[in-house]
């Protein structure tokens, strides 16, 4: 019992996970507004008197950036939201987004002690609520940065990674230029995720927030093509490099008819509408072909996305089409509950085997075959294998496939000595570090494909790897003028 | 923000433009591209850098207006600024050394195949150039194609100037007449690229063509510019945009390029509307 909380924790067990308040089905299938608003303040103050204020808060373990959820939610318990917020931010440069797309149920939320026999607290949620009260209220406020240091960093790319490194090493002093190749800020957060999870207002303020830290970014800049990294050391006079440019290259099948009209990958898909505005046509001018009967190949986040994007379009049937059953889709279970709601139909335990086109090249129709599950594969879950004779056709006309992505070769092509390891991933080891001296590396660049809060946890491993370096750099060029405090020193000793 | 530096009309479609993009001028290599969006709710579409000038950080785009964006873009003056210009794109063209090499422009395909020619006159080469379009006014850089050619044609489809005919028609007499070209780059609509491709192939003879599939971030993200090329997909904006046209599916391509017609022809249509509503008022 804390005097914060007077309940005693039984008392708090007995109370229910209270449930953000949303948009109906029916509505939210037909705008691309948020579909969740999120608690209100009373449902937020109700869900903190859940917390167990444990001693040994195992959250912040399950946590990839290791935000202190006992501290913030002890700040909710005072009204104090703002101080709340801070604690996140301490931890963690992007809460409203983080509050959202994080998927809570397999980090801080899967290891909550009140969930081992009752519901979680809905760290998430409440994450969400006072990063908004901050927003709402305008209310955030700079943090000072008391030292400016030596050295110069470049970070190519501005999703999630190159967000958090960036915002981590302004914090510490360091002069960041983060260069971009499209035109808006974000990568997947403004080209993948779609309005309704993610609003673009939040995604702008969050941008502008690490802006205000004195972060220089510079869009419409292709690294390896505008400059190579080789020419950031040389004559742009950058001393480290972070690269954090995601894992934007599309799979396709490989399965006969892809080259038809009416095929997209999910990536030129939500690109089409999330980044070029596609669905304001002809408000806006780039076209998209949205499809009245859709299948989306795929089980995960990118799948559930596009299938949703799909219905809104105003797509009669939405379909997602995934080869093993729902227990192994990576989808997180809010992504796979919401469609459902929304009217996606789910084909599982199907494999498409070749798109059907008319003479003019366009879909009309998708010929697939029924699996069942065989033996375990690499991943630990059970091969998908095809049931001979148990091909049928689906009448659709547009095909979105998110079939997974891999990293965009630009880079590694003209960057020499980047090791590369399976699927064209860049190498680091544990502290980000890269095959080359002075180049940093994270996110789904070297994962491959994964969450935005595992690539901001890289992001910030990699800041503190790029200040050791800078630092060490520094001492053991001027080692008769020591330009650092103690306290300083010694953590690079 | 990039601002035009200079407006030169080509022809009465044709503009050529000069835009400062110092990052851009100082990498650009004949056969890289631009992705260019004009307004802030333009779509980005990919244009040929003709020329650059490192000095001057400038580089040059040669517009033809067909539908709305590129009218929009012709209709824009000096001290104008275009919102966004990434790139070099693309890989750059592979030039040829000491050979003897025939360069093929259809249309404002020649705006394209200049920067090559250039390159290849550079590089030591004998160079038979052919441009072609549909009629006298759609003929561009002449003099300029002349300057950097050791014979220069020309050919109209309504024989409005010089030769008419095709492209092809030229380029099979040249052959016919033993002269021997060891390899051919042809930029122009796909169904010239495919006819000079099936030309060369009878003869044997390497050929490069550029393709214009539909790009949206020109990076390799989108995959929306897939192309067939012996039998493998193929990303035209980070594995071309050139490819070798013995190998290319042009009839796919032709039918991928249709897909947003209709879309094509709604934006023109209100853009026009609009237009002349504008100075009508």
């Amino acid at each position: 019992m804390s005097v914060l909380n007077p309940l005693k924790p039984s008392e708090r067990m007995k109370i229910p996970r209270q449930e953000s308040i949303e948009q109906s089905a029916n509505d939210r299938s037909r705008n691309f507004l948020e579909v969740s608003f999120g608690l209100n303040e009373e449902r937020a103050r109700v869900e903190a008197t859940r917390c167990l204020e444990c001693k040994n808060p195992i959250c912040t373990e399950g946590c990839p950036v290791e935000i202190d959820i006992r501290s913030f939610i002890q700040a909710i318990l005072q009204k104090d939201y703002l101080g709340a917020v801070k604690k996140i931010r301490e931890a963690n440069s992007l809460p409203a987004i983080c509050g959202r797309v994080c998927p809570q149920e397999e980090q801080c939320e899967a290891v909550c002690t009140l969930g081992k026999k009752n519901p979680a607290v809905a760290i998430g949620k409440l994450e969400r609520f006072v990063a908004d009260y901050e927003m709402e209220n305008n209310l955030f406020s700079v943090p000072e940065i008391s030292i400016r240091r030596e050295g110069k960093v470049a970070i190519v790319g501005s999703g999630p990674s190159g967000l958090t490194c960036a915002a981590e090493l302004a914090k510490l002093g360091y002069k960041v230029t983060i260069f971009e190749a499209l035109h808006a800020v974000g990568g997947v957060l403004r080209y993948g995720i779609p309005e309704f999870r993610l609003p673009r207002k939040i995604l702008d303020l969050e941008t502008e927030r690490i802006k205000a830290l004195g972060v220089e970014i510079i869009t419409n800049f292709v690294v390896g093509r505008t400059a190579t990294i080789d020419e950031f050391f040389g004559e742009w006079g950058f001393s480290a490099v972070f690269l954090g440019t995601g894992a934007g290259s599309p799979h396709f099948m490989g399965i006969p008819g892809e080259s038809a009209s009416g095929v997209y990958s999910a990536n030129e898909f939500l690109t089409r509408v999330n980044l070029m505005k596609a669905y304001q046509f002809p408000d806006y001018d780039t076209p998209i072909r949205a499809g009245k009967r859709v299948a989306v190949i795929g089980g995960g986040n990118t799948a559930m996305d596009a299938v949703r994007t799909a219905k809104r379009l105003g797509a009669e049937k939405a379909h997602l089409v995934y080869r093993r059953s729902k227990k192994e889709m990576p989808a997180r279970v809010e992504e796979v509950h919401h469609a459902e709601q929304e009217g996606i139909e789910f084909l599982l335990m199907t494999n498409p085997v070749r798109i059907l086109t008319d003479g003019q090249n366009w879909v009309v129709g998708m010929e697939c075959q029924r699996m069942e599950l065989g033996e375990p594969d690499d991943s630990g879950r059970r091969k998908p294998v095809p049931i001979p004779g148990s091909n049928f056709v689906i009448d659709i006309d547009t095909v979105i496939e998110a079939v997974g992505q891999a990293p965009n070769p630009i880079i590694q092509a003209t960057t020499p000595g980047l090791k590369i390891g399976k699927k064209g991933v860049v190498v680091t080891d544990e502290s980000q570090r890269t095959s080359r001296d002075g180049i940093f590396a994270g996110g789904d660049l070297s994962r491959g494909g994964a969450t935005v809060i595992l690539a901001m946890r890289d992001g910030k491993l990699a800041a503190a790897a790029i200040h050791e370096y800078l630092s060490r750099k520094q001492t053991n060029h001027e080692d008769d003028s020591p330009l650092y405090t103690n306290s300083y020193c010694q953590y690079i000793s | 923000m990039f601002p035009i530096l200079g407006k030169e009309q080509l022809s009465p479609t044709i503009t050529k433009f000069v835009v400062h993009a110092p990052y851009i001028a100082r990498k650009r290599q004949a056969g890289n591209f631009v992705i260019v969006r004009v307004i802030e709710t333009g779509e980005r579409i990919p244009l040929t850098i003709a020329e650059g000038d490192s000095d001057e950080g400038s580089i040059t785009l040669i517009v033809q207006a067909v539908g709305k964006t590129t009218k929009l873009l012709c209709s824009k003056e000096i001290g104008d600024q275009l919102v966004d210009v990434v790139g070099p794109l693309g890989n750059p063209t592979e030039i040829a050394k000491d050979s003897v090499v025939a360069c093929i422009g259809g249309g404002v395909g020649t705006a394209e195949l200049y920067p090559i020619t250039k390159a290849l006159h550079e590089h030591n080469n004998k160079i038979y150039t052919i441009i072609g379009a549909r009629n006298k006014d759609l003929i561009i850089l002449e003099s300029e194609m002349a300057e950097c050619s050791d014979h220069l044609f020309v050919t109209t489809d309504d024989g409005s100037y010089k030769r008419k005919g095709l492209v092809t028609h030229q380029l099979k007499d040249l052959l016919d007449a033993q002269v021997e070209i060891d390899a051919v780059y042809a930029i122009g609509p796909l169904p010239m690229m495919k006819a000079v491709s099936q030309l060369t192939e009878h003869y044997g003879i390497k050929t490069y063509v550029s393709l214009n599939a539909v790009m949206v971030d020109g990076t390799g993200m989108c995959g929306g510019c897939r192309v067939s090329v012996d039998g493998q997909m193929k990303f035209a904006c980070v594995d071309g945009p050139e490819f070798d046209g013995h190998e290319v599916d042009f009839d796919e391509l032709m039918k991928r390029n249709r897909t947003y017609v209709d879309f094509e022809q709604e934006a023109d249509r209100t853009y026009c509307e609009a237009h002349k509503s504008r100075v009508v008022a």
